[in-house]
C-alpha cells in the first residue's frame, strides 16, 4: 500500500501522513455507521423502527445530524473543574484507541505499522484509556463522575488480566506477537479439509479462549452488562456527567472505536483476520479489508445485541466474575492449550 | 452575575479515619436527585457513602407539592375534586377516582347500579395492570435492562387506548364521578377488553423469560433491600411492597369494597424464591403475578357485567352531603389509599385528606437501605415503586 501511495504522491512526510490517517478515516466512517446501526438494532430488538426520517433511507443521516448538533453546542466547563485536565481527558481517551489501530492488519496490503510486538502494543496503549477516564472523573469535580471513574479504574485493571491471558494462550499457538504474521498463519483450509484454518478451529480450548476473550473485551470496552463506568441509571452519567458537546462526543467515539478495536483483535486472533472464509475465493488485499471489517462488525453486532438484552451487573459482582471465574478459567485454559500444543 | 447564597441542609460527617497506610478516609455525602434518572421523579436522597456502601439514606420530599388538600377546600363542587385526585398518583388515576367516589357515596348513602360497579372494577383492574407495567418496566430500566421497559410500554399503550375510547383521556381521566361515571363505555368496550386480556396473557410469560428469570437480574435484586414483614407492618407499608414481604393483606379481600367479594382471585405474596423473603425480587414478582390476578378479575367481570343500566342515574344534581366525616380505603396498585373527608352542609369539602400509599411506603426506605451499595439504592427505590406526585400531593 505504501508503494501504491508513493506511485502518485511525492515520497516523504506526506505519504506517511496519508498512511497514518487511514485508521482515523476508518474509525470515523465506522462510528457514523455503528451509531446508526446501534439505533437500528436497538429499535428492532425493542419492536420499533429506530430512526427513519433523517436523510431519507432508514434515517441513515441521523448520526451526521447529531454530529452537527454536537459541534454547535456550547463548550461548557464546570466552574470548579480542573480546566486543563478536563479538556485533555477526551483527547487522551481517543488517542489511546486511535493509536492502537496502527497495529491492526486491515488487509494483507495494509497495516499502519509492522510492529513485531503488535498485540502487546495494543494491550499496552489501550490501558491509557483508564488514565484518561480517571482524569475526566477527577477533573470534573463531581461526585458521580468520581464514583464512575473509580469503578472504571478497578474494572479496566481487573479485566485486562483475562484479556492478556487469553491473548497469551493464542500466542502459545502462534509463537509470534506480530498480528500480520498471526493472520498469515491462518491462511488456507487446513482443518478437516473444509474448515478454514482459523485459530478458533485449532482446538476446543481455543473456543473457550475466545469466549473468555469476548466477555473480558465487553468489560474492556465498557459495554453492557459491564457498562458500570457510565451506568446512566445509577451514576447519572459516570465520568461523562459533566461533559457536553463535542468533548462528550469524543468519549462516545472512543467507546465505539474501542468496540471495533477489540472486535478486530478478536477477529485477527481467532477468526483469521483478513483471510477469506472460502479459501482463495474472494481473496486479495481489497477483499481482505472487506473480510476483516465484516468479521469485526459481526462481533460489534453481537455486542450491541447483548446491550439491548441484558441488565447490568453490580460493581462487586463484576469484580467477582473477573477474579473468581474469568481469571482462574483463563489460566487453566492457558495450561490446557499449552499441553495440547505439546502433545499434538 | 448574581451570586446565590444557598443554605444547604446541615450535614454531619464522621471525622477522617486513618486507613492504616498513612492515608485518611472519610465518608462522602452524595445527593441522589432531585434530577437523577432513577429516583422516579423528583425525590432527593441524601446518601452518606463509605466507598460505595450506603451508611445512611435520608429521603427529602416536597419538590412536587401541589397543595392538593388546600385546592380541594376551595372547590365549590365535590365533583370538581376528581381532577385533582387524578393528579396524585398520575399513573393510576382510575384507582384514585374509584377511592374518592366510593368514599363520597358511602358518606351520602348513594347506591350505584351494577353496570357502574362492574365498569369501575374493570377500569381499576386495567389501571392496575397499566400501573404495574410501568413499575416493572422502569424497575428493569433501573437495573440496566432497557428492552423490557419498551415491551411493557407497548402493552400499557393498549390499556390506555381502551381508556381513551371511554373517557377521551390517556392519563388523567376524570371518568369516575360521585354516583356514577362521566359517560357510558363505548359499544365495543367488552370486545376490546376481552381482546386485550387474550393478547396480554402470553406477554407476562415473555416478560418473565426476558427479565424476571435473567441471572443478572436475579443477582442484582435477590437479597437486596430486604424488608421483613414485621418491619413493613410497623412502618405501615401496604400494597405489593407489603405482600412482597410475605404478609397476606389485600383490601380487595380483607376489607372488600365495591363488588370485589363477587370475584375469585388469589392474593399474591412473596415467597423468597430467589433469596430472602421480602427482597427486591419478591416485590417485583408480586407485581408480575398480580397482573395475572387482575386479568382473572377482568374476565369474570366481563362475563357478569349487565348490558343495561344508566351509568348516570345515581349522580345527584347538586352534591350537598350531610355534615359528617368518613375514612374510606381502597387498594390501589401502590397500596392502601385512604380518603378522610370531612363535610359540612355546604357544597364545598371542609377537608379532604389522602393517606397516600407511596408516601407511607417511602418512609421505610432509610430502614432497608443501610449497607446497600449505590446501585442497590436504585433497585430499592424502584422496587418500592413510588410515584412522587402521590408522595407530595
Amino acid at each position: 500500500m505504501q508503494q501504491f501511495l508513493e506511485s502518485f504522491l511525492p515520497a516523504g512526510p506526506l505519504v506517511v501522513f496519508v498512511f497514518s490517517i487511514i485508521p482515523l478515516m476508518i474509525i470515523l466512517v465506522y462510528a457514523l455507521f455503528a451509531i446508526w446501526l446501534e439505533r437500528k438494532v436497538a429499535g428492532h430488538i425493542q419492536d420499533r423502527l429506530g430512526p427513519m426520517e433523517t436523510g431519507g433511507w432508514h434515517g441513515w443521516a441521523q448520526t451526521l445530524a447529531d454530529l452537527v448538533k454536537m459541534i454547535q453546542k456550547e463548550d461548557i466547563v464546570p466552574a470548579k473543574a480542573d480546566r486543563f485536565l478536563f479538556k485533555m481527558a477526551p483527547f487522551i481517551a481517543f488517542a489511546a484507541s486511535y493509536g492502537a489501530f496502527v497495529a491492526i492488519p486491515f488487509s494483507s496490503g495494509y497495516i499502519g505499522s509492522m510492529i513485531d510486538v503488535g498485540v502487546f502494543y495494543i494491550v499496552a496503549i489501550t490501558s491509557l484509556l483508564s488514565v484518561s477516564i480517571i482524569m475526566a472523573g477527577w477533573a470534573s469535580n463531581n461526585k458521580w463522575s468520581l464514583l464512575g471513574a473509580m469503578r472504571t479504574a478497578a474494572q479496566t485493571v481487573s479485566y485486562e488480566v483475562p484479556v492478556v491471558v487469553t491473548i497469551l494462550s493464542v500466542i502459545i499457538v502462534t509463537g509470534t506477537l506480530n498480528l500480520m504474521e498471526i493472520t498469515e498463519m491462518q491462511t488456507g483450509n487446513a482443518f478437516l479439509g473444509f474448515l478454514p484454518s482459523w485459530l478458533i478451529f485449532h482446538s476446543p480450548f481455543m473456543v473457550i479462549a475466545f469466549v473468555l476473550f469476548f466477555i473480558a473485551s465487553l468489560a474492556e470496552a465498557h459495554r453492557v452488562p459491564f457498562d458500570l463506568p457510565e451506568s446512566e441509571s445509577e451514576l447519572v452519567g459516570g465520568y461523562q456527567t459533566e461533559y457536553s458537546g463535542m468533548r462528550w462526543g469524543l468519549f462516545m467515539l472512543t467507546e465505539y472505536a474501542d468496540m471495533l478495536l477489540l472486535s478486530l483483535v478478536g477477529a485477527t486472533l481467532f477468526f483469521g483476520g483478513w483471510n477469506s472464509p472460502f479459501g482463495s475465493f474472494m481473496d486479495g488485499p481489497v477483499w481482505g479489508a472487506f473480510w476483516m471489517l465484516l468479521k469485526g462488525m459481526v462481533l460489534v453486532f453481537v455486542m450491541m445485541w447483548l446491550r439491548w438484552t441484558l441488565p447490568r451487573l453490580r460493581v462487586d459482582q463484576l469484580m467477582n466474575l473477573c477474579w473468581k471465574y474469568l481469571i482462574p478459567l483463563s489460566f487453566v485454559n492457558l495450561v490446557l492449550i499449552a499441553l495440547w500444543e505439546m502433545i499434538f | 452575575m448574581t451570586k446565590v447564597n444557598q443554605k444547604g441542609p446541615e450535614v454531619t460527617l464522621s471525622p477522617p479515619v486513618d486507613a492504616g497506610n498513612g492515608l485518611k478516609t472519610q465518608e462522602m455525602v452524595v445527593n441522589m436527585g432531585p434530577q437523577h434518572p432513577s429516583t422516579h421523579g423528583v425525590l432527593r436522597m441524601e446518601l452518606t457513602l463509605n466507598g460505595e456502601i450506603v451508611t445512611k439514606a435520608v429521603p427529602h420530599i416536597g419538590y412536587l407539592h401541589r397543595c392538593f388538600e388546600k385546592h380541594c377546600e376551595a372547590m365549590n363542587d365535590y365533583n370538581k375534586v376528581v381532577p385533582y385526585v387524578d393528579r396524585m398518583d398520575y399513573v393510576a388515576a382510575m384507582n384514585n377516582e374509584v377511592g374518592y367516589a366510593i368514599a363520597m357515596e358511602r358518606l351520602m348513602d348513594i347506591k350505584v347500579n351494577d353496570r357502574v360497579e362492574y365498569i369501575r372494577v374493570i377500569m381499576s383492574e386495567l389501571q392496575r395492570i397499566a400501573s404495574h407495567l410501568l413499575a416493572l418496566g422502569t424497575f428493569g430500566l433501573d437495573i440496566g435492562a432497557f428492552t423490557p421497559f419498551l415491551y411493557c410500554f407497548i402493552e400499557r399503550e393498549k390499556v390506555l387506548d381502551i381508556f381513551e375510547k371511554a373517557s377521551g383521556a390517556r392519563l388523567l381521566y376524570n371518568y369516575i364521578w360521585i354516583g356514577g361515571l362521566m359517560n357510558d363505555v363505548p359499544a365495543d368496550f367488552k370486545t376490546d377488553t376481552a381482546a386485550f386480556v387474550k393478547s396480554f396473557r402470553p406477554k407476562i410469560k415473555e416478560l418473565n423469560d426476558l427479565l424476571s428469570h435473567n441471572k443478572i437480574f436475579i443477582d442484582r435484586t435477590a437479597n437486596v433491600g430486604v424488608l421483613p414483614g414485621k418491619v413493613a407492618i410497623n412502618y405501615g407499608v401496604s400494597g405489593p411492597s407489603l405482600r412482597g414481604s410475605g404478609v397476606e393483606w389485600d383490601l380487595r379481600k380483607d376489607d372488600p369494597y365495591s363488588i370485589y367479594d363477587r370475584f375469585e382471585f388469589d392474593v399474591i405474596v412473596g415467597k423468597g424464591e430467589m433469596g430472602t423473603l421480602g427482597d427486591c425480587w419478591d416485590r417485583y414478582i408480586v407485581r408480575v403475578w398480580e397482573m395475572e390476578e387482575s386479568l382473572k378479575i377482568i374476565e369474570q367481570a366481563l362475563d357478569q357485567m349487565p348490558d343495561e343500566g344508566d351509568v348516570q342515574e345515581a349522580i345527584p344534581k347538586k352534591i350537598r352531603p350531610p355534615a359528617g366525616e368518613i375514612y374510606c380505603r381502597t387498594e390501589t396498585p401502590r397500596g392502601e389509599l385512604g380518603y378522610y373527608i370531612i363535610t359540612d352542609k355546604s357544597t364545598t369539602p371542609f377537608r379532604v385528606k389522602a393517606r397516600a400509599p407511596s408516601f407511607v411506603n417511602l418512609s421505610v426506605l432509610p430502614a432497608i437501605s443501610v449497607g446497600a451499595m449505590v446501585a442497590d439504592m436504585v433497585a430499592i427505590i424502584g422496587s418500592i415503586d413510588i410515584v412522587l406526585g402521590e408522595v407530595d400531593r
